[in-house]
């Protein structure tokens, strides 16, 4: 078995600005495990403009951004393996992978980095009744086929979820020469960034249908039509409101799932909250020496968030493997009233320097307050106009808060 | 001319096929769709039932367990999944426990092995799982489970490779009685045979009726099911039943062979053989599945499907020479436990009826062996390593859930039966079954079908017919 410092599994946007980020901070010897035979992860199918505004302040395509860290990989001659999937992680960091060279192949890391992405929730998670006919895909599915592969999936579509995959998709199929005739959101709002609604339904005309969702599909070869629902607040469909629409084609664009299998193998411990695992301000799971960024973490909008948390991530390999294991002082963080989920979950008083904290909020809330306490005592109250859980929120909490923490942090929102 | 001609590609068809194969004769199995295990054998509980639930003395009493008894030697000749995981029919009421009591004697009397009613907390060291209110089960050690569908295929496959011919896409709708029986197909295909069997499921009594047999009705009723994720594969370790009242069955919760967690199914009449899923259908099945478990986790859900159940008029298999027509066998009505029943389904209907037909001997080279591919993610490291080393495609996974390379994917579309669209190749590898459900290797699976086909993406379909994936190239 051979050994490296550290092993990246994954070599999607987050994985590459690990490896960039720990190879500058001092550890050299890593290695980025990458199943697919391109590195760059799922920008290599996000055609369209919008990457890299807050980072290079200009809008790139997908591939466009990722090419900027493959070219920063490529510089520092950091070995990447290609067509390589990981099987298998253990909690003594033994990375078990295969490849069609080197075949099932067995890696010691003193730290391994999990940057594996995340995967689109299925249809079937969802127990919608009706036929299982051609012509369901997953928006990412249809997204390959289109940008990747060429071909057209279907001419009449109806979208299922307006996270922006799903919005994104709808403009995609609709410039292709596909008739959208509707993208149902069950939410009394949509999951999806302000922007790519305006981007992607309105310019083209096409219709949202908020507190809807598909109650049946009909089709016996290939989808014929869907009937769509209203929904009560409780989400279940309201008898009644059924609608039928003709179709071909239907997508699901309703939710992406952190890929974490690997990281469950190993023992790392997940959150509920965000499906990826629970970690120190600095990226570091529960087994010490496995860190972890990017969507596998939490899901992320922006990729120009994941890349800056892979940084970190990958600055915390680097210290780890060069200066060995630290003792932790550490206190939980969590999500209060109308917060769903707060990042890190769990802060090392010990480790210097200010921490963000990134949270998502439950419902659209207007002029509230984001306030951050610690125990009974508040640390920050933020004020903002307006708050929606499309779009990732952070606040930063300072250094001399952190040293003096003494009870939990807890993020919440008030309106008044 | 063949010897015998077996019309439907179920586990029944499919299994009698390959017993068949085993003599010096001309076989060939004729379906209607695209691929082979597209009916009640694709689509059902998985169960190997231990066999005290049949009446004593039907026909499905004495082939259950005969069946039972004979299925671990077929699935390992046959390299297919199979567990002996044990039954547990719970009771939630002293009066169900009269009834459990009841149903074990009812079992012994089929002869039955193993069967035992245990009582509060040896129940739950059984089964932690199981809701509290549960009061006494009876355990069944003989129970098992099996994948149905791979059991079906390899049995086909096998057949095959000993020399039976499958017509897939052959829908018999015409037959011509003569000095042999000749069969058409809706295409107009013809095919002639000295001794022919009805194996058609839900097809079976117009089957019949085209050769004038009317002696019996087939009726269907469909059952709903919820398939959870492995992670909840290890969620109860036996089938659980509900003991069975005035009502109905209800439904079960079981581990299934390929480690995932099956709900259902119920039991609807319906008037076609369509298996769409309903609202009510999948409602039910969630409310029960939580009277048993009240912690079973719904969330795991990762797709949801329907079989329809075949069953005749008379409520029990039908295994019979047609009365009207020497050479034509019926072997109608198999309703569950079916599945069960078929390997001993199979030694009947070639021992007592196609013996007196025809002249059988043993084929000197029969293999009855079938070598599972399938397994490869279970092999060891240095398995693995030989098998990469002489056919590199085994070292790309395209399954990421599943963890299925491209070399077993070829192998589905080139060994029999052949693989021939998207379904076809997930049933016999699973690749697209797993918790993203083809989300991920969808597209790259069905570029593997086109190369080995030599054809263009853009006609590979889910399942024949005009299921295409995709409509046209992009501008
Ligand atoms: C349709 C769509 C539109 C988007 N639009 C925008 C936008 O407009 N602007 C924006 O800023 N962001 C956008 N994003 C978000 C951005 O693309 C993601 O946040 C970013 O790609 C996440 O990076 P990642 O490296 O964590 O994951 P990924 O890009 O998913 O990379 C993970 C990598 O890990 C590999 N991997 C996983 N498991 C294994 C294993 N077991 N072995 C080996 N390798 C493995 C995968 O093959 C993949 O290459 C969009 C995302 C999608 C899907
Ligand atoms: C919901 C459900 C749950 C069940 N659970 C269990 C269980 O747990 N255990 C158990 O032992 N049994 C169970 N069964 C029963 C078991 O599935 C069946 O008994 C068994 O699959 C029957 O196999 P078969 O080959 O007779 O029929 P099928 O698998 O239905 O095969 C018949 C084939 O004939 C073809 N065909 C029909 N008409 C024509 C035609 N005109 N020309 C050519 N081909 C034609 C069909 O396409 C089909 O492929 C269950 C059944 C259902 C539906």
């Amino acid at each position: 078995m051979r050994n490296c410092d550290i092993v990246i599994i994954g070599g999607g946007p987050a994985g590459l600005a690990a490896a960039v980020s720990a190879y500058d901070n001092g550890c050299k010897d890593i290695l980025i495990l990458e199943r697919d035979d391109i590195l760059g992860g799922i920008l290599n199918q996000c055609i369209h403009n919008g990457f890299g505004l807050t980072r290079f302040k200009e809008s790139m395509t997908g591939p466009e951004y990722a090419q900027r860290f493959i070219t920063e990989v490529k510089n520092r001659n950091i070995p990447v393996k290609l067509n390589t999937t990981v099987l298998s992680l253990t909690n003594d960091k033994i990375v078990t992978a295969i490849n069609d060279v080197d075949g099932v192949f067995q890696v010691k890391a003193k730290a391994v980095i999990l940057a594996m992405g995340c995967r689109e929730r299925s249809k079937g998670a969802l127990n919608i009744a009706g036929a299982r006919p051609a012509g369901i895909y997953s928006a990412g599915t249809a997204q390959k086929f289109v940008n990747c592969k060429g071909w057209l999936p279907g001419k009449n579509v109806v979208i299922l979820g307006s996270g922006d995959i799903g919005l994104i998709m709808a403009r995609r199929m609709t410039l292709e020469g596909a008739k959208v005739h509707a993208v149902c959101e069950i939410m009394p709002h949509s999951s999806g960034l302000k922007r790519n609604i305006v981007q992607c339904l309105n310019d083209f005309d096409i219709p949202l249908y908020l507190s809807h969702t598909i109650t049946r599909i009909d089709g016996k070869d290939r989808v014929i039509g869907v009937e769509i629902s209203q929904v009560d607040q409780n989400r279940r469909a309201i008898k009644g409101t059924e609608k039928y629409i003709k179709c071909d084609t239907v997508l699901f664009s309703v939710g992406l799932i952190p890929e974490n299998e690997l990281s469950k193998g190993a023992g790392v411990e997940l959150s509920l909250g965000t499906k990826g695992a629970v970690v120190y301000q600095n990226r570091e799971t529960s087994l010490s020496g496995v860190f972890a960024c990017g969507n596998v973490l939490q899901v992320h909008d922006l990729v120009d968030f994941v890349s800056e948390e892979s940084e970190l991530a990958g600055k915390s390999a680097s210290d780890y493997v060069l200066n060995g294991e630290k003792i932790k002082n550490s206190i939980d963080c969590q999500a209060k009233d109308g917060v769903s989920y707060v990042l890190p979950q769990k802060i090392d008083t010990l480790k210097s320097g200010d921490v963000t904290l990134y949270f998502r909020v439950k419902g659209v809330y207007k002029n509230c307050k984001v306030v951050v306490k610690d125990g009974e005592n508040t640390l920050l109250s933020i004020k903002k106009r307006i708050v929606a859980p499309g779009e990732m929120e952070r606040v930063i909490l300072k250094e001399d808060k952190i040293k003096s923490l003494s009870s939990s942090v807890q993020v919440s929102v008030e309106v008044d | 001319m063949f010897d015998v001609a077996v019309i439907g590609g179920g586990v029944v068809g499919g299994l009698l096929l390959r017993k068949l194969s085993s003599y010096n004769l001309k076989v060939c199995l004729l379906e209607k769709e695209n691929d082979v295990a597209m009916g009640q054998s694709k689509a059902n509980s998985g169960i190997v039932h231990a066999g005290f639930d049949a009446k004593p003395n039907s026909l499905k009493a004495k082939f259950n367990v005969l069946g039972n008894k004979m299925m671990k030697g077929v699935a390992e000749e046959l390299g297919v999944k199979y567990s002996n995981n044990g039954s547990l029919v719970v009771a939630f009421s002293e009066e169900e426990i009269e009834t459990l009591k009841d149903l074990k004697q009812r079992g012994e009397q089929n002869g039955v092995d193993g069967l035992e009613i245990v009582y509060g907390d040896d129940l739950f060291a059984l089964e932690p799982n199981l809701s509290k209110t549960a009061v006494a089960g009876l355990l069944a050690r003989t129970g098992g489970i099996i994948c149905p569908y791979e059991l079906t295929i390899s049995a086909i496959g096998n057949a095959m490779d000993n020399g039976a011919e499958l017509f897939t896409n052959f829908e018999v709708v015409k037959i011509e009685k003569g000095d042999c029986y000749t069969l058409y197909s809706s295409n107009g295909e013809q095919i002639s045979a000295k001794v022919v069997v009805n194996c058609a499921g839900a097809g079976s009594q117009k089957i019949a009726n085209l050769v004038g047999d009317y002696s019996f009705e087939i009726g269907l009723r469909r059952g709903e099911y919820i398939l959870l994720d492995k992670e909840s594969g290890n969620f109860v370790s036996r089938t659980l039943f509900f003991t069975p009242t005035k009502k109905g069955k209800g439904i079960l919760v079981s581990p299934t062979a390929d480690g995932n967690l099956l709900l259902g199914p119920t039991a609807d009449e319906v008037l076609e053989n369509v298996t769409d899923t309903t609202k009510d259908g999948l409602e039910s099945v969630m409310v029960k599945a939580k009277q048993m478990c009240d912690k079973v986790p719904l969330y795991n859900a990762i797709t949801s499907f329907s079989g329809v159940r075949a069953y005749s008029d008379k409520h029990d298999f039908i295994i019979e020479e047609s009365k009207q027509n020497k050479g034509f066998i019926l072997v109608a009505g198999i309703e569950s436990p079916g599945l069960t029943s078929a390997p001993a389904i199979a030694e009947y209907v070639v021992d007592e009826l196609i013996s007196k037909l025809l002249r059988l001997n043993k084929k000197e080279d029969f293999n009855p062996i079938r070598k599972p591919d399938y397994f490869f993610s279970r092999l060891s490291i240095e398995e693995k390593n030989e098998i990469i080393k002489a056919n590199p495609s085994y070292g790309r996974i395209i399954c990421r859930c599943e963890q299925i390379t491209e070399g077993e994917i070829i192998r589905a579309l080139t060994e029999n039966p052949k693989a021939s669209d998207l379904d076809g190749v997930k049933r016999r590898t699973r690749a697209g079954m797993g918790r993203c459900q083809g989300g991920f290797c969808q597209p790259y699976v069905a570029e593997i079908i086109a190369k080995v086909k030599g054809v263009s993406l853009g006609e590979i379909t889910k399942k024949g017919k005009n299921s295409t994936l995709l409509v046209g190239k992009t501008k």
